[in-house]
This record gives C-alpha cells, structure tokens and sequence, in this order.
C-alpha cells in the first residue's frame, strides 16, 4: 500500500509497539504530527522539548521499554541534546525523531535548521539522516534494535521534510541490517571459570552492583549470588533498586556519597566483583587507591568499559545475567562468618545520621517517605542535594523503583521524567522528589502533568538555594557563597494553585508526620513545599 | 608507541566525521589517517597511524568497534605489513638547480611531474623514513608546497585485514 513516508513512519511506530510518544510540533515535523491525526498512538504534548525527551527517558527506565520523543528541526532539535546526554550517559534506550528542513535545503543555513545528526555524534550510540525516502524504514528498524540491545541508548533519526513527504510503500523490515554491530551476550566460559575459582577462594569478597544489573533484569541471580557466597552488595547511583534495601547483605551506595561503611567494605575487600558498572569516577576516587587489596572481576556487555579506568584481573565481556546463570552453578555455598561480622560491625560503627531538630530535615522527609510507601513507591528525582538524600535514606525494594539522572547529572530531569514514569506505568505509586533549584529547570511541564491527569505526589524539598553547590563552596572554595542563594523563589503553593493542585507547606517534622498519610492517598497531584533547613549537607562526603 | 591500524568502515555520510570525533573527543592522538574506498563499494578503508601506550590503544580499538559503522578494527603494528606514503613537493628550482634536483629525484626513485619556470614539482612513496629522507634533501633548494597523504599499509603475503562477503548493504 503506498503512503507517504510520515504515515509509514507513524505504522512503523505501531509496529514496534510503541504505545506512546512524548514531542513537540514545529514546522519541519509536521508531516509527522499530520500522521498522528489519525492513528491511535497516544501523543503526549508538553511544554519543552527538554520536557519530551526527558518524559521519554523516564517512560523507558519505568517500563524497560524503548521511548519515543519527536521535535521539529533547529530549536527543537537542540532542547532535546541534554536528554539525549542523560540517556547516553545512563544507557536509556531511546529513539528521537527530529524534524528537518528539506533536503534541497539542507547546508544552506535555512531557517530553523541545525547538523543535529553533527550535534549529537558524540551522545548517541548512532544517529541517521535519511535523506532517501527508500530507506526510512529499514533505519527505523535498525534504530530501534541498535537502542534496545547491547548496551542501550539513544538513538537519533533526522527527517527532512520533503523526504517525509515522499510516497513510498509499507513493507516493514523483519530484521535490523547492520553489518558489524552484534552485541556480545554470552560470556568466555575460561573467564567465567576463573571467576568462580577466584570466588571460591576469596574470604572477604564483595560485590559492587550497578545499572546493568537492572538493565539485562538480573535482580534475582544477585540476590542468589550474595546469599550463596555471602558477599555483600554496594550499588552504584544507577544500579539502585536492583537489590533490596532490606536485605542484611545491603551495604547502600558506594563512592563520594557513599555509605562509610560501603566505602570501608571495599576498602577491605580481597575480592571485588563489578556487575554492570563502570568504575565512574563519583565511585572510584583516586583509581590508584580503589579497593587497594582486591583482585577485580568486571562483567559488562561493553567491552571498553573493561580496564577503561581501573586494571582488572578477570574481565568478562557479557549480558551479566547470562553470565551470573553460567556462574553461579560453580559457585560453593560458603558462609563467611567472620567477613559478615566485620561488615555488620563497619554498619554499626559508621551508620548514616543526621541530627534531627525542631526543623524539617531532608533525612527525616525520605525516611518519612520511606516509612509510609514501605520502599513501594516509585521516586523520581532531580539532581542535587535532595538525589543523594533519596539515594541514602529512601530503601528501594523493587527494581526499577528510582528514576534518576545518574551519570549526567542533568537538573530539570525529574518532573517530566516522572511524568514519563507515570504514564507508563500508571499503576505504580509514582513520587518526585525535587529541589527548589532543579524544579524551576523544568515546572512548566507541570501543564502537561496536569493535562495528562496524573496524580504525581511532588515533594520540594526547598532550602531557597542550590544546596549542593553551596555545599561545594562550603567545603572548597572556603565558605565563598556566590550565586547559590536565591533572592527570590515563587511561592509554590499559589503556582500549584495556578495549576488547579493542591498545594501545602510543611516546615516542621511533626507537620510531615500528621499530613503525609492524606498526601500520599490524595487521588490525584498534590505538590509538598518542604521548608527544609537549609544548612544541611549530605553526608558522608568522602574523598 | 606508534601504532598502525587498519579500520574498516562502512560507506556511509558521516563516519570519518564519527570516527575523528570518537579520536578528538577521547583524547587520542591521530600522527595521520588516510581514507578511501576499498575493493568493495561498500566499505572504506582507513589507515590510522596513533600514539599511545597498550592501555590507550586498547581503548581506542574498543571505542572504534563500538561504532556501529565500523565493521573491523586491526592494530597491524606488530605484523609484517608493507606502509607506503605518497609525498607531493614544490621546490625553488631555478633552470641551473634542475640537474641537481633531477638526480635526488632519480636516487629516491621520485618523479618530475610538473614543471614551472622556477619551480619543479616531485612525487615520490615509500615508507615514513624514505619520504623523511627525501624531504630533507630537497629541503636546502627550497620548499614552496608540500603534501603527503598519510599512511596506508596493507599485510604481507597471504594474510588479509578485510571481511569476506560484506553484503550489499542496505543503508
């Protein structure tokens, strides 16, 4: 059947089962939105492209599934570049599809028109210019596939308009054609042997678990690798939820924000095991000084993140749940008895605290948070002082259940990430944890939270400044306070008025305590101005 | 250490684009790189000459296979392969200076291929020491304008770098 490419486009979508796809309409695209018109996949309008590409990313990591955004060219095309980064950055699959001026056009510096395909080279795993209308098709296909395997990430399709305009006929691919690109999934069985050896034999070892472990949804082999040699697991920010925080293996996060006691377990630790992770630098620290008594076993479906920054002895290229299958029958049931009692005795000597005043502490709002969603919820963040409280004090139970801006860092990301959260999964209990700083980035989305009738619960945890800048200042730049403090901050209760939620200030513990039941079981969004003290830091800061 | 590797990409708009990025980006260090189309229309050939210790190159491979418009990436160093690079050079050659730099040309086996009145223009390969050694002994007569090409370096013998039946590729 012949249809012009927007339409195949729009079919294709269907036939990857995309149910959903955030964007924002501009000339160049709208061939595209013209498809839109009459199919039945749910177009979320929101406010910024930034706020697309970020709901995307949050559909993904929610869902597991590929997320769709769509912009117009030029200007449209460049709001969504810090998304695309946080998905880079994080391994989010996404497919972006950009608008383009036509291709008779193209190079002559036209309006709205910007080398996106040039701009985002470094930040995608691939990006496509489909000039030819005949191979629009196969790219979406191989788009898609590139996205979802492997390592997963973004991927970018620019669409010039004249080319979307094009009759072609619908005949979608079986298959991605990719000539070299064929993930690794299976790991050395000599390697995997090696690492078994080296488990067995090791006294105090302990695992360091990360993203990928959520990615290849290796939860359950975790679990029964911890509990069969008796190793203790630290997570990584991005590998967060991917074991319980209940478990009495937990050791919570490792590295600059990091548990002490995490930190001290690898520090004392003969053997390291890193599943999914990347020895990034909020981890390791000075490298030279990075678990200084253990032998390294490092297990990642990318081969160059192996012996990128830290030397490893047993490197083992793989879908780190196929490999945990392969290993763990090798494996002997061991108890380590003396290592458990060191890490119990480290949990005990250097827990988290904070010391809890008449004053609202951030601590006591996640603990709170916590306490009464039992680690069930999931919570979305933005990035700052309030991310690593949440990191620290929230105990995730379910994979999955933390909604991050992880290796980036991209303030603005929570609210439309959460949004994105929330529509795909739209059973879940979905809270955003944000920072009076971050969520001015990106609170026009609030319009499109509100349109979508989602019933978001929005905790502002406001200290009227950019705290963990602040923080920086305070401890490097000699308490020189400069353009962290801000002068004026909206009232938010009367902005969420504005916006037809309910809105309530909270400035005390006991306040918190009483209101949040009614919060958290309001049907619908309610948006929680948390005076919080605004002197408080995250702690530990090691390094 | 310098290291030689053979890149196999395919070709499609944008990858020496990807792949001086991935170098630029990363901090690798390019001594040269020298791109063209191979026996195949599909795939083209780059030669890649870079500085860098074991750990660095092992980093700039991996990095490079990770392009998905790679299809093979050879570090070729340490095998007997035959490097060859093409020089263009424009001296000062007065009419009484053309016999002198006639027999240089003659002893690098290089050749004349273009004459002006003051110029001569000299096309020589060989491998980096014999294109060095050639430069230096027209360097006293005067250099206006000088090329190289970069290395391209092929295995010896019956050993290959390609991939056998690259299909036609549909992108």
């Amino acid at each position: 059947m012949e249809v012009i490419a927007a339409q195949a486009l729009i079919q294709a979508l269907e036939q990857e089962n995309v149910s959903i796809v955030f964007g924002y309409p501009g000339g160049s695209i709208l061939p595209v939105y013209d498809a839109l018109v009459s199919s039945a996949l749910k177009h979320v309008l929101v406010r910024h492209e930034q706020g697309a590409v970020f709901a995307a990313n949050g559909y993904a990591r929610a869902t597991g599934r590929v997320g769709v955004c769509i912009a117009t060219s030029g200007p449209g095309a460049t709001n969504l570049v810090t998304g695309i980064a946080d998905a880079y950055m994080d391994s989010v699959p996404l497919v972006i599809f950009t608008g383009q001026v036509p291709t008779t056009q193209v190079g002559t510096d036209a309006f709205q028109e910007v080398d996106i395909t040039g701009i985002t080279a470094p930040i995608t795993k691939h990006n496509y210019l489909v000039k030819d209308h005949r191979k629009l098709l196969q790219t979406i296909k191989n788009a898609f596939y590139i996205a979802a395997t492997g390592r997963p990430g973004p991927v970018l399709i620019d669409l010039p308009q004249d080319m979307l305009k094009t009759k072609i006929s619908f005949r979608y691919p079986k298959s991605a054609s990719l000539q070299s690109y064929k993930p690794v999934l299976e790991g050395h069985f000599g390697k995997i042997n090696e690492a078994a050896r080296l488990i067995n034999k090791s006294r105090r070892p302990v695992i360091y678990a990360g993203g990928g472990i959520l990615i290849s949804q290796a939860c359950e082999e975790l679990k029964q690798l911890a509990e069969v040699i008796s190793a203790p697991v630290t997570n990584t920010f991005r590998g967060l939820s991917c074991f319980s925080g209940k478990h009495p293996l937990f050791l919570g996060m490792l590295g600059l924000h990091g548990t002490r006691y995490a930190n001290l377990a690898v520090n004392e630790c003969d053997l390291l095991i890193a599943l999914g992770v990347r020895f990034d630098d909020r981890v390791t620290g000075k490298v030279a000084t990075f678990a200084p008594e253990a032998k390294i076993i490092h297990v990642d479906i990318d081969p160059a993140e192996i012996g990128k920054n830290v030397r490893i002895q047993v490197p083992i290229v793989g879908d780190v749940k196929v490999v945990l299958q392969a290993l763990l029958p090798l494996l002997k049931k061991t108890d380590r008895a003396a290592w458990l009692q060191r890490i119990e005795e480290l949990k005990s000597l250097y827990p988290l605290f904070y010391h809890q005043e008449n004053v609202l502490k951030p601590q006591f709002v996640l603990e709170e948070l916590y306490r009464l969603t039992d680690g069930e919820a999931l919570i979305a963040t933005d990035v700052g002082q309030h991310q690593m409280w949440t990191a620290q004090y929230y105990r995730f139970k379910k994979p999955g259940a933390i909604i991050s801006s992880g290796g980036l860092g991209a303030m603005g990301f929570g609210l439309p990430a959460a949004i994105g959260a929330q529509l795909g999964l739209p059973e879940e209990k979905v809270i955003l944890v944000t920072g009076d700083g971050s969520f001015q980035m990106t609170m026009s989305e609030l319009a499109t939270m509100v349109e979508q009738k989602l019933p978001l619960k929005i905790f502002i945890l406001n200290n009227q400044s950019l705290g963990m800048v602040r923080q920086l200042q305070e401890f490097y730049y000699d308490k020189r306070y400069f353009g962290v403090n801000f002068e004026f901050v909206p009232d938010f209760v009367i902005l969420a008025k504005a916006y037809g939620i309910p809105g309530y200030n909270v400035s005390t513990p006991d306040e918190l305590t009483r209101r949040l039941p009614d919060i958290l079981n309001t049907p619908g969004p309610v948006l929680v101005n948390c005076l919080i003290d605004p002197r408080e830091n995250v702690l530990p800061m090691a390094l | 250490m310098r290291h030689t590797l053979t890149v196999l990409v395919a070709n499609s708009p944008g990858v020496l684009y990807r792949v001086v990025g991935l170098f630029s980006r990363r901090g690798f260090n390019i001594d040269s790189l020298a791109v063209g189309q191979t026996e195949n229309v599909n795939v083209s050939r780059m030669t890649i000459v870079v500085e860098g210790d074991a750990l660095v190159l092992e980093q700039v491979t991996k990095q490079l296979r990770k392009l998905i418009d790679v299809i093979k990436v050879s570090n070729i160093t340490a095998e007997e392969f035959v490097a060859r690079e093409l020089v263009l050079a424009k001296v000062t050659a007065n009419p009484t200076q053309r016999g002198e730099i006639m027999q240089i040309a003659d002893i690098f086996r290089a050749r004349i291929v273009d004459l002006g009145r003051r110029t001569l223009t000299l096309e020589c390969t060989g491998d980096e020491a014999k294109i060095k050694a050639f430069e230096e002994s027209l360097r006293p007569y005067g250099i206006k304008e000088l090329v190289r090409t970069g290395k391209i370096a092929l295995l010896r013998g019956s050993k290959y770098t390609n991939v056998n039946n690259i299909k036609e590729e549909a992108m």
